[in-house]
């Protein structure tokens, strides 16, 4: 028997929540090769924007993600605000991180939940998403709206915080402390999860940098890279806090930093409700926004998230471009599934905290004989033919 | 230290307490107050500005002129997403965002929530 | 011998199984599911998904053996049926029983894990191939320290019959203190096994849904899937029972009614132990379940065998 089985796993398998697609070459339980397919779920986001104004382009930058709807929204706004040299109100700024740091609490409960699901822990994965309905609760006390909270705006945040609110918050924070503190003492005692991921797709620090990992897997595996504290936006530069890392390398790695994490950003949460300076929330900003381009750097709970916008003097954008974080830590995922066992592809590739929807990109051009040929097209062109002329009814 | 079974604390407690399940239609959860529902339109302050037809991200609303400073208001409610724009764009604050969500129906069309100068004329 | 068949297809046999299998089925979601905080299912649940299942369309991939994947459903079902019979549920006699019906019954419970790995080499899918291999990898690990852990008390009572052991053992182990720590043992080897037995979590690895999709099942939908849901509630049951019988006593000290309520409150209490187990710990690997099937469940199970070897038939005690 010299012929390897593949398993197929995906687009549609309980594994994945988003349509993706790997091919595995197996030898038994072993994984010999593993392939990586996208282009599943790609939704034309980025041409859409250029046919929307910027406010219109804001809401559905937000809907990029269900989970880091605010890492989109305020990557773009902080774009465009940079090309228009704008200085948004300090209170905004707070603001906007505390929404941010809500959201990261419950990315990482929520990736905390899935991961136990993946390794058929399901207690696990009950208890920590009913806490985390504790944070939902607090984003739509604060926001409006349990996901894509529509909390920004060009020029600063739309909902401002009553004395009432922040009480509300604080206490929620607290119960949420204690029962993170809880889930992190199971995660780290509990055999049956540690003997899942302790040593298990162990992605060594060389090929971490290398493979260009982002965010939590790359911390994982010793990097110590936190755009927060390195490139600081928003209000991150007042703010005290520590970038946890793991040297380690494999998923508890990953799983350790997550949780670490979470406690980390309640701290940072209490710091801002407590030194929330006053003023106004938003300054305003002409519809126009001049000729320029912005790139702009955030730390989503998954990773570095990259937003570029190009404005061209009008009210609508030029080019916007995303480089979620899934996309640059989905290359490292091969490196880290050779020579696992089958049962453990569920939990690598879950330890990225993969966000298909985010990342999906398709870049095949086929005429419609088959052939493979190309054609050059212009800019403006390509915009032309991106932009749909027919009105919705 | 390391054992099977460490999150038995949460198990033992969760036993003796009532399910964290809300039971939708019998129970029901306090809305908070920056909650986006359906927008609601007031036909009286309208100054037909148009603004909130511009910024509408899924080009819901509709307003058209029905008279002398007039307008009647149509919001496709099968198309918003409820971000609020609209009423963060109406200078008159014309537009309002109600608590209302339980939106749901069989017939697309009953979606379309036009709002002409009903209560002005009334008077 | 109208009663002999009444007794086999109603009380205490193939309907009784049946209605019980659905409740403990119920009870397990329904503890799983307030252990996690949830609401759980309804008591009829069970029942409604067995209707359901039995009322939807059978589908038979174009590339199987149609005949064998027909049949073996009803394999197991009628292996696992079969065994209850010997089981005592309302007083010390079962509906039949010989000497040495002990080993009939460990073997009629090997027939479904046998039944699901076939299922899966017949079912022409690589995530039922896979199923059907771990199904068999997993039963090398649980199945011996299964087998001993059960004649431990065989080996006290110096009987393979499942009654005799049932109706002495209460007394004898009164009798004879010292021996509660080798039953002690042998029972907490077997509940762990048995849920190994029964496929459930941490061992639930030949039907690891995120990784194999349904294992050996995936292929199996309507009537030979709601054949299979039930086979593994009646092991889940018969399993129970044997181990109440042959550790707990059954339903002793009492007989008529109030034993049948002493056989429940026993089933019970195993029925907890082992939705405990199975809402306090995920999965584990199949390298792992083999290796602490022969490095912790297996020896503990032989050390209390040998502690019984040593004290009772050496004349020690």
């Amino acid at each position: 028997m010299n012929e390897n089985v593949i398993l197929p796993i995906g687009p549609q398998h309980p594994l994945l929540k988003e349509p993706m697609h790997f091919k595995f070459t197996i030898d038994g339980e072993r994984i010999v090769d593993a392939d990586i397919r996208l282009g599943y779920n790609h939704r034309g986001i980025e041409k859409a924007c250029e046919a929307r104004t910027y406010t219109q382009d804001l809401y559905m930058i937000e809907r990029i993600c269900g989970i880091c709807s605010h890492t989109h929204a305020t990557n773009f706004v902080q774009a465009v605000e940079e090309i228009m040299k704008a200085e948004i109100p300090s209170r905004a700024k707070y603001l906007r991180v505390v929404v941010a740091e809500l959201e990261r609490i419950h990315s990482h409960l929520l990736w905390l939940g899935v991961a136990g699901h993946e390794i058929g822990f399901d207690t696990l994965f009950m208890l920590s998403w009913r806490d985390r309905e504790i944070v939902q609760d607090l984003l739509e006390i604060i926001t409006g709206n349990r996901v894509n909270y529509g909390m920004n705006t060009i020029g600063g945040v739309r909902k401002d915080m009553s004395k009432e609110e922040i009480s509300q918050c604080l206490a929620g924070l607290k119960t949420l402390e204690e029962q993170t503190l809880y889930f992190a003492n199971v995660a780290q005692n509990e055999t049956t999860f540690i003997r899942r991921v302790d040593g298990v797709g162990i992605l060594p620090k060389d090929i971490a940098i290398s493979h260009g990992a982002v965010g939590p897997t790359a911390r994982g595996s010793g990097v110590d890279l936190d755009i927060r504290r390195d490139a600081p936006y928003a209000a991150y530069g007042e703010i005290p806090f520590q970038v946890i890392t793991s040297d380690r390398g494999d998923v508890l790695g990953r799983t350790l930093v997550r949780v670490g994490e979470t406690l980390e950003a309640i701290k940072i949460v209490r710091y801002c409700l407590e030194h929330l300076p006053e003023g106004p929330i938003v300054v305003k900003l002409p519809r126009k926004v001049q000729v320029g381009e912005a790139v702009t750097r955030y730390e989503a709970p998954r990773g570095e998230c990259i937003h570029y916008v190009r404005a061209n003097g009008s009210e609508k954008p030029d080019r916007v471009k995303v480089r979620a974080p899934t996309m640059a830590n989905l290359v490292s995922i091969r490196h880290c599934l050779i020579n696992q066992q089958i049962a453990d592809i569920p939990i690598i590739v879950a330890a990225i905290d993969p966000c298909i929807s985010c990342t999906d990109r398709t870049a095949v051009i086929l005429k419609q004989d088959g052939s493979h040929k190309t054609e050059v097209i212009d800019w403006a062109t390509l915009r032309k033919r991106a932009i749909y002329k027919k009105p919705l009814k | 230290m390391r054992r099977p079974g460490a999150i038995w604390r949460e198990l033992v407690k969760n036993l003796r307490r009532k399910p964290a399940t809300v039971l939708y239609p019998a129970e029901r959860l306090e809305i908070p107050e920056n909650f986006r529902g359906r927008p609601v339109f007031n036909p009286a302050t309208c100054i037909g500005c148009m603004m909130c037809v511009r910024d509408c991200p899924a080009k819901a609303v509709k307003i058209e002129k029905v008279g002398e400073k007039k307008f009647s208001c149509t919001f496709y409610l099968d198309r918003c997403i409820y971000c609020g724009q609209c009423s963060d764009s109406c200078v008159k604050k014309s537009i309002t965002m109600s608590h209302e969500f339980e939106l749901a129906c069989f017939d697309r069309s009953t979606l379309v929530d036009t709002k002409k100068e009903d209560a002005q004329a009334a008077k | 011998m109208l009663i002999e068949l009444a007794k086999i297809v109603i009380f205490p046999g193939f309907l009784f199984l049946l209605a019980y299998s659905l409740f403990a089925q119920w009870l397990d979601r329904k503890l799983y599911a307030r252990m996690q905080n949830r609401v759980g299912p309804p008591l009829v649940q069970p029942l409604a998904d067995i209707v359901k299942l039995f009322s939807k369309e059978t589908i038979i991939p174009a590339s199987v053996d149609a005949f064998l994947f027909r049949v073996l459903p009803y394999f197991a079902f009628a292996g696992v049926t079969t065994s209850f019979l010997f089981l005592p549920v309302y007083s010390s006699t079962p509906v039949t029983s010989f000497p040495g019906d002990l080993v009939v019954v460990a073997y009629l419970l090997t027939i479904p894990t046998l039944v699901l790995s076939l299922s899966g080499w017949v079912s022409c899918n690589v995530y039922s191939v896979i199923g059907g291999i771990r199904c068999l990898s997993q039963l090398f690990a649980y199945e011996v320290p299964f087998f001993i852990a059960l004649l431990t008390p065989a080996m006290l009572l110096e009987t393979w019959n499942i009654s005799e052991i049932s109706k002495n053992l209460p007394s004898f182990l009164a009798a004879h203190p010292v021996y509660i720590i080798p039953v002690g043992v042998a029972f907490v080897v077997a509940v762990i096994s048995l849920q190994g037995k029964l496929e459930r979590k941490p061992f639930d690895i030949p039907d690891a849904e995120t990784e194999i999709v349904a294992g050996p099942f995936t292929e199996y939908s309507g009537r030979l899937f709601g054949i299979f849901r039930l086979t593994l509630d009646m092991e889940m049951v018969v399993g129970v029972s044997l181990l109440a019988a042959i550790f707990l006593g059954g339903a002793m000290p009492f007989l008529g009614i109030p034993g049948l309520v002493m056989f429940f409150v026993k089933t019970f209490f195993i029925l907890f132990i082992l939705a405990y187990i199975k809402t306090a710990v995920g999965r584990i690997r199949i390298d792992h379940m083999v290796s602490f099937g022969w490095t912790t469940l297996a020896p503990v199970s032989i050390l209390a065998m040998l502690f019984v070897v040593i004290l009772h038939k050496g004349g020690l005690l």
